[in-house]
């Protein structure tokens, strides 16, 4: 007797971020094929996930993306809304699902979440920032929208590796008080994805344009202040404020902070590395 | 004579000393605050048993010149504005650490990404 449901074929792809690999299912081959295109250069050969989410296709009834964001625990479940996507994540069985329609931008927001949650815990995070790697340590330049992170990332001489123009993938090491780097796959106004690799954080510059390239080292206090400013990060929850708030006070003691002032020309990158 | 006032550190926030300034973050709203000297004292000292005269008596007096009367009167109004920002708790009774658990929340979040 024939089953009395048919087989949906299912398609999964890996998206590997800071290390931590992400199996994204759908029924959708084109969707697959997106998000192939999408996370190029992200998209793990290996099978093996940390965690899997399931992508549930729904007509593009969803909308405004510009919408806040809400991100609610209940009973060890996260729960995660915006105007074009729902989704739902449960760190024990380490599987989530995502409803929305067959766009980049929603699962983008999605896995920028989740990759929050992850590296709050282990004393990491995402921040506003671009970075790159020169002479095999990483520099992140953070910034509100307009601070210049688009422009030194475009300023970048060719030795220098970008890992992102717009957030920065920042994860305590476990072995001693450093700090690593990696590249993402979220960008800004460059649209050109980061580096899929990573190196040792040897400083953060806070940037500012001026009249003259020059660099001032910051108080603990204040780098602290400005880093928080610059974090992604869940406002209300009161463990994940914990978490950030160490997170960020940790970083600032153990990474030199800076002011970069800078002309927009190639000449500030003779001050970094 | 006016009541004996208890302060205790409140839950819902996280603290750190960088460099000579106190951060407090409050987990309402995710409010970032930098405590003066005199309200570092006080979130220093707010042990839920210690009364706020002693406190002034011994950490404030002690520290800046000034009278324990005017003292009292401004650490009074101080632990009352930290107090509505979520940051410490107030008592006319020495605050335990239950009453402390208790005062705390189910909490959500919202944020733009």
């Amino acid at each position: 007797m024939p089953g009395l449901a048919a087989q949906v074929e299912r398609y999964s792809v890996v998206i590997a971020i800071g290390g931590v690999p992400v199996r994204v299912n759908t029924a959708d081959p084109d969707f697959l094929e997106m998000l192939q295109d999408r996370y190029a250069g992200f998209v793990s050969a290996n099978a093996e996930a940390e965690f899997d989410f399931d992508v549930d296709l729904a007509p593009a009834t969803f909308a405004n993306p510009d919408a806040d964001v809400s991100v609610m625990q209940r009973s060890g479940r996260w729960f995660m809304e915006r105007g074009d996507f729902r989704a739902e994540w449960n760190p024990a069985t380490r599987s989530g699902i995502i409803h929305q329609s067959a766009n980049p931008y929603s699962i983008d927001a999605v896995l920028r979440i989740v990759h929050t949650l992850v590296l709050a815990r282990q004393g990491g995070f995402l921040l506003h920032s671009a970075s790159a790697i020169r002479n095999g340590k990483a520099f992140l330049f953070a910034g509100v929208s307009g601070a210049g992170k688009t422009t030194i990332s475009r300023l970048a001489p060719a030795d220098a590796t970008l890992l992102t123009d717009e957030i920065s993938y920042v994860r305590k090491r476990r072995q001693d008080d450093g700090y690593v780097a990696f590249g993402t796959p979220f960008t800004g106004e460059l649209a050109k994805l980061g580096e899929n690799t990573s190196a040792p954080v040897a400083a953060l510059y806070l940037l500012a344009q001026g009249p003259e390239n020059r660099i001032d080292p910051l108080a603990e206090a204040d780098a602290g202040r400005e880093l928080l400013a610059n974090m992604l990060f869940f406002a209300e929850d009161q463990e994940m404020v914990h978490w950030a708030f160490q997170a960020a006070c940790d970083f600032v003691h153990h990474v030199p902070v800076y002011r970069l002032t800078f002309v927009p020309d190639a000449r500030v990158w003779e001050l970094i590395g | 004579m006016s009541k004996k006032l208890y302060l205790a550190r409140s839950p819902r926030v996280a603290a750190r000393k960088l460099g000579e300034e106190m951060l407090v973050m409050s987990g309402q709203g995710s409010m970032l605050f930098t405590l003066n000297p005199t309200a570092t004292i006080l979130w220093q000292a707010a042990d839920g048993a210690t009364p706020l005269d002693e406190i002034v008596e011994r950490r404030i007096c002690s520290e800046f010149e000034v009278k324990p009367e005017e003292a009292m009167r401004d650490a009074e109004t101080l632990a009352e504005d930290l107090a509505k920002h979520g940051i410490l708790l107030i008592s006319e009774q020495p605050i335990a650490g239950q009453q402390i658990a208790n005062s705390d929340a189910p909490a959500q979040e919202r944020q733009q990404l």
